[in-house]
Order: structure tokens, then sequence, then C-alpha cells
């Protein structure tokens, strides 16, 4: 992935210098901004670390062994600016004192693995790990996703670098300058080594070294968890805006013996019974276009009504004389019983999602 | 028996990861040593270098035929015999590792890129193109002239002053003082990991899983990650001890002598005499 000198046209490198640039700028007036923090020492110290888990040969299942870069762990705990930075200074120093990625290439590999591959993992992180948790399961795989995904994309767009060079420059005899490739071959040639070694890679430092963070400090995972920090915070605020809702729902309650007031039957909600009273009969041939109904009740209809008696048949317990009242215990006990399988689905899920107690900040 | 074999014929990752580690620490080592010898380089004013020898670089991206780019790689090999830098090293540390993989990228398009066929392979057909030796020339001589040209001025400068004349092409100082301290701080994060890798391996009998093998590596990663950040923490804690709160000074004390603006002459204009031959 790290592209070397003599692979990419000066123009193409000219080109991803001055589209590398604004970003730079931008994370660069970030950091400034922070300065008095820790942020400087952190991007120096994380960039170093970077340098070094390239250098990790990580086994991999099949066999083979592959290296990370580390996107996905620097943004999701330096954010996707700073990360930025700290994935250009790795790359940088790789180029400039140890060969690994040409000098002319350094615009076009900061380009295509610190600044989208920063963002990529930005945008998947945050879509998959929600509002969850920051101790929760659900982040290591989704910080794994937005590593794996970001050594992609990355990989994809050195492809398409490679891809074009043979269109744009060839010298007199036809022969390409550059990577001779067309994008035919440079994707598919770079794609499956990514989409399997190096992004396997990838995905088990960002999972593992997240879920080694969630064990040991959680904090530092609090940069990019902006919803889950404001979740535990705000869950008071999040009650009381509930309560139009809670409102509105028993305004309906109250409102349901109004149902008592429409007549006749709902088209497709016969009961055996109706098929013996002459007038429902007659509704019936109303409402079907004038198709009168069957002369005796339908055998399947007659076995399976008897198969389940409801307590609160036809809203109405039989146990109360009041149409009306009974109409208003049908709701509340329907609305109480919607409201408990609701809890306890939600806290089903939230004992799946969570997986451990939450560790105390170190 | 199996398990001996295995041992024997492919080395573990943590041995893997101990060879990388160690020559990364070595080529470290070595270019502090060589740039403080006295070689012609060694004596000029590190902003000359870095812009010429980029600019050669440049002029070697640049060519568009074979011979200028390899007047290009004569001219580094004669820098780096004047900076008393051995050819040797330059063979065994550059030109071996960046053939090696340049190669794999460039023989292929000795059968895929169409033209003129000058060779078919007896038994499978294959056709090489007079098209497709150019390009795969044009690749291996400018990675490789590139990495030597990279490697003369890593060699021949220290890091501390090839990141300070990034001043000279309007590198914010921030950004600068950031690729220092990384500098700085990899150097001691490569020993820690090879201390690390080093205890673990005394301690490792018999032949691993690869299960166990990545959970070593990703908990040996985790370590590492634990001790990057407690030294974060520790250098903040410095740098505040000191008086650090926000604002940025480099020490900007290179002074260009008579000798220094003659090599910038002589860099400028070759490199475009060989920017313009090689049009």
């Amino acid at each position: 992935m790290h592209i070397p000198d003599g692979y990419l046209s000066p123009a193409t490198c000219a080109a991803f210098y001055a589209g590398s640039t604004p970003f730079w700028y931008v994370a660069l007036q970030r950091v400034k901004r922070a300065l008095h923090t820790r942020l400087v020492p952190l991007i120096s110290l994380f960039s170093a670390f970077c340098f070094l888990i390239m250098m990790f040969n990580l086994p991999l299942p099949g066999g083979t062994t592959g290296h990370a870069v580390g996107i996905g762990l620097a943004t999701v705990v330096l954010g996707p600016w700073a990360a930025m930075l700290a994935v250009s200074v790795a790359l940088i120093i790789q180029a400039l004192f140890f060969g690994d990625g040409g000098i002319t290439a350094i615009g076009a590999n900061c380009f295509n693995m610190a600044i989208v591959g920063s963002l990529v993992a930005y945008v998947f992180y945050r879509a998959i790990a929600g509002r969850s948790p920051i101790v929760s399961f659900r982040r290591v795989v989704a910080a794994g996703l937005a590593g794996y995904a970001a050594i992609n994309v990355s990989a994809l767009f050195a492809a398409i670098e490679f891809g074009v060079q043979p269109l744009f420059y060839k010298d007199a005899s036809g022969a390409p300058l550059y990577c001779p490739y067309p994008l035919s071959v440079s994707i598919p040639a770079m794609m499956i080594g990514h989409l399997t070694i190096a992004g396997m890679a990838e995905l088990i430092v960002s999972a593992g070294l997240v879920a080694f963070l969630q064990w040991s400090d959680p904090s530092l995972l609090k940069a990019t968890a902006g919803n889950a920090v404001a979740l535990e915070d705000s869950t008071r605020r999040k009650t009381r805006s509930l309560q139009p809702i809670w409102i509105g729902l028993c305004v309906l309650m109250i409102l349901t013996p109004l149902g008592i007031l429409a007549t006749g039957t709902a088209w497709g909600e016969w009961m055996a019974s109706d098929f013996a009273s002459p007038s429902i009969r007659q509704q019936i041939a109303d409402s079907s276009l004038h198709q009168p109904a069957p002369v005796a009740v339908p055998l399947g209809l007659e076995q399976m009504s008897q198969l389940w008696t409801a307590p609160f048949s036809r809203y109405a317990p039989p146990y109360i004389r009041s149409a009306g009242f009974g109409y208003l215990l049908s709701a509340m006990f329907g609305v109480g019983l919607v409201m408990l399988v609701c809890f306890l689905v939600v806290r089903l899920m939230r004992g799946f999602v969570v997986g451990r107690p939450r560790q105390p900040a170190v | 028996m199996t398990g001996h074999h295995h041992a024997r014929g492919r080395r573990g990752f943590i041995e893997q990861t101990i060879d990388g580690l160690h020559s990364a620490m070595d080529r470290a080592m070595y270019a502090d040593r060589s740039a403080s010898g006295r070689g012609a380089l060694q004596q000029l004013d590190p902003r000359v270098k870095v812009a010429g020898l980029a600019a050669l670089i440049l002029a070697s991206a640049m060519a568009a035929k074979l011979w200028v780019i390899a007047a290009v790689l004569l001219a580094a090999l004669v820098l780096a015999a004047i900076s008393y830098l051995s050819i040797w090293m330059i063979a065994t540390r550059v030109w071996f590792a960046t053939l090696t993989f340049t190669a794999a990228f460039a023989v292929p398009a000795l059968f895929l890129t169409p033209g003129t066929i000058v060779y078919t392979t007896p038994g499978l057909l294959w056709t090489i193109t007079s098209q497709g030796l150019t390009t795969a020339g044009f690749l291996i001589l400018r990675s490789e002239t590139a990495a030597t040209l990279a490697l003369v001025l890593v060699f021949t400068t220290p890091w501390m002053h090839i990141l300070k004349a990034l001043r000279l092409f309007r590198v914010p100082v921030v950004f600068v003082v950031i690729l220092g301290m990384t500098c700085r701080y990899i150097l001691l994060l490569l020993e820690n990991a090879h201390e690390m890798f080093e205890s673990r391996k005394s301690r490792t009998v018999g032949p691993m899983t690869r299960g166990e093998q990545r959970r070593i590596a990703i908990a040996s990663t985790g370590a590492l990650l634990s001790r990057t950040f407690q030294l974060s923490g520790e250098v903040y804690l410095a740098m505040q001890s000191r008086g650090f709160r926000g604002e940025v000074y480099i020490l900007d004390d290179f002074r260009m002598q008579t000798m220094d603006w003659a090599a910038a002459i002589g860099f400028a204009s070759l490199t475009a005499a060989l920017v313009w031959v090689g049009r």
C-alpha cells in the first residue's frame, strides 16, 4: 500500500500534495486550538506507535502474516483530524528515514491512508457504534469494521491512482512511463490482498486494541464516543422529553369508549354467530358489493374460532357491566402489556450488547 | 518431528518482528554515525541537501528516457562515494530490498504491456514486448534511484536537521515539532518493543498455534499502547514543567557558507540539465 517513487507521475504526485494540504491545514488548526492540552505529545506518541505496529507481523488465519497500519485505532482514540496528523507523520517518517514509500508519493500515501482512511474509519465507527456504551462489545465490532473499511477504501484509492497512469503517461514508443497496469488489472490486484490479508490484520488490531482499552482505560475511548457519553449524562432530560407522549397516550386511553359510538362490524372481522343474524347478514351483503353471505357458517371459520377465547373478548370483559368502562380497562391493559413486552425486549438486548459491567476509569 | 521441522523451516512471527525492529534500530544507529562523518555532503547546509536531493528525485521522476534516470542514479552514487558511504551498504540495504519489491510489481508488465513482440517464451507462448521491457526498466530504475537519493540524504544529515530544514518548504512549526518528537519516541518505543519481544521469545518453548500467536501479538501491542499513553502523560508533564504554553520555537541556526551556495548552484544546474534532456 505504501506507494514507492516512480509508480506515479510527478503531476499525480503534485495533485495529491495539493489535495492533502487543505486537510493537513484544517487538522493543524484544530490541533493548534487544543495545543494547551496534551494533544501534541499524544499525537507524537501515537504516530510513533502507528509506525511500530506497521512493523509487527501479525499471524493471520490461513497461515499468512500481515501488518496493520493503525488507522482504525488512531481514529477511535484521537478522532479523525488528529488521526490524520498522526498517521501522516508516521508515513512521512517511514518515507524519509526508513525508505518505506516514496518521497514524491508522500502526498498520495498520506491522502489514501491518513486522510481518506481516517474519515472512512470515523464514519464507519460512529455509524456502527451508535449510542452504545463505551465498554460495549458493539464498539469492539465497530472499531474492527472501521479499520477493515478504512484500509480497503485506501487500497481502492491507491489502485485507481495506479490504474489511471497508463492512460496519460507513455513514451514515444507507447511504453507506459509509470505504473503500466490499467484499472482492470490494478483494482483486482490491489483489492484481493487488502480484502483478505491486510484488511484482516487491520480488523484484528483495531478490534483487539479497542477491547484492550475498554478493559484497561475506557476514558481514552471518549473522544469519538460523544453520543454514548451524552446519553449517560442526559438520561433525566430524555425522560422529561417523553412527557408529551405519556400525556397523549393517557388522553387516547380515556377517549377509547368513543369506539362504542361506531355501529356495525368491521369488514372481514365477522364471528361465526354473525352468520345466523339476519341484520348482520344484510350488513355483510351491503359492504361486499351486494354479494350475499354464505348460508352456513364456513366450516374452517367455525372450527378455528373455538381454538382460543380471548379474556377481553370484543374489548368487553364479561364481568363488567358498563361497556364504556370495559373499553377503558381493555385499553389500559393493552397499553400496559405492550409496554411490558417492549421493556423486556430492551432489557434482553441491553444484556446482550453490554456483555460485561462497566469498569471505572483509571 | 513436524513441530521441530516447523520451528526450523518457518520462523515464527516473534523472530520476524524482532528482525524488523532490529533492522530499523540498526538503520537509525548507522544513520546517526554516518551523519557525523567527515564526507562532502555531511559538511553541507541541511537545507541545500534536502532541496538539492529532492530536486534530483523529481528530475528522475520527470525523465522520459531511461539513460537520464541512469545518469541521476550515477550522480547519487558519486555523492555517496564522496560522502564516504559504502556502496556495498547501499547495495544490500536499498537496492536489494527495492528490487525484490519492485520486480514483483514490474515483471508482469513485461507480458501484459501491449506492443512490439521481442521474445516468446518456449512452452507457454507468453510474449514479452519491447514496451513491456521499457516500462519495467522505468519502474525499477526510478524506484532504485529515488531510494538511493533518500538514503544518501538520511545517512549524511542528522534527522533533526532534516526536519528543521523542512521549514524551508513552509511546513508549519507545529508539524515540525510533532515530527521531531515522533522521531525521538519511535527510537524509544522500538527499544521497548524489542525488549518485550526478546523476553517473550526467551520464555517460549515449542511451537505455538496461530491463535496463540495472534493473542500474544495483540497482547504485546496492547501493552505497548499502554506504555505509549503513560509516556505521553509523562512527556506532557515534563513539557509543562519546562513552561510549555502552546507556543513553539525552534532554533533556526543554519547559516549558508560559500560552499553551500556553490553546492546549491551545482544541484540547481544539474537538475535543470537533467530535466531538459529527459523531456
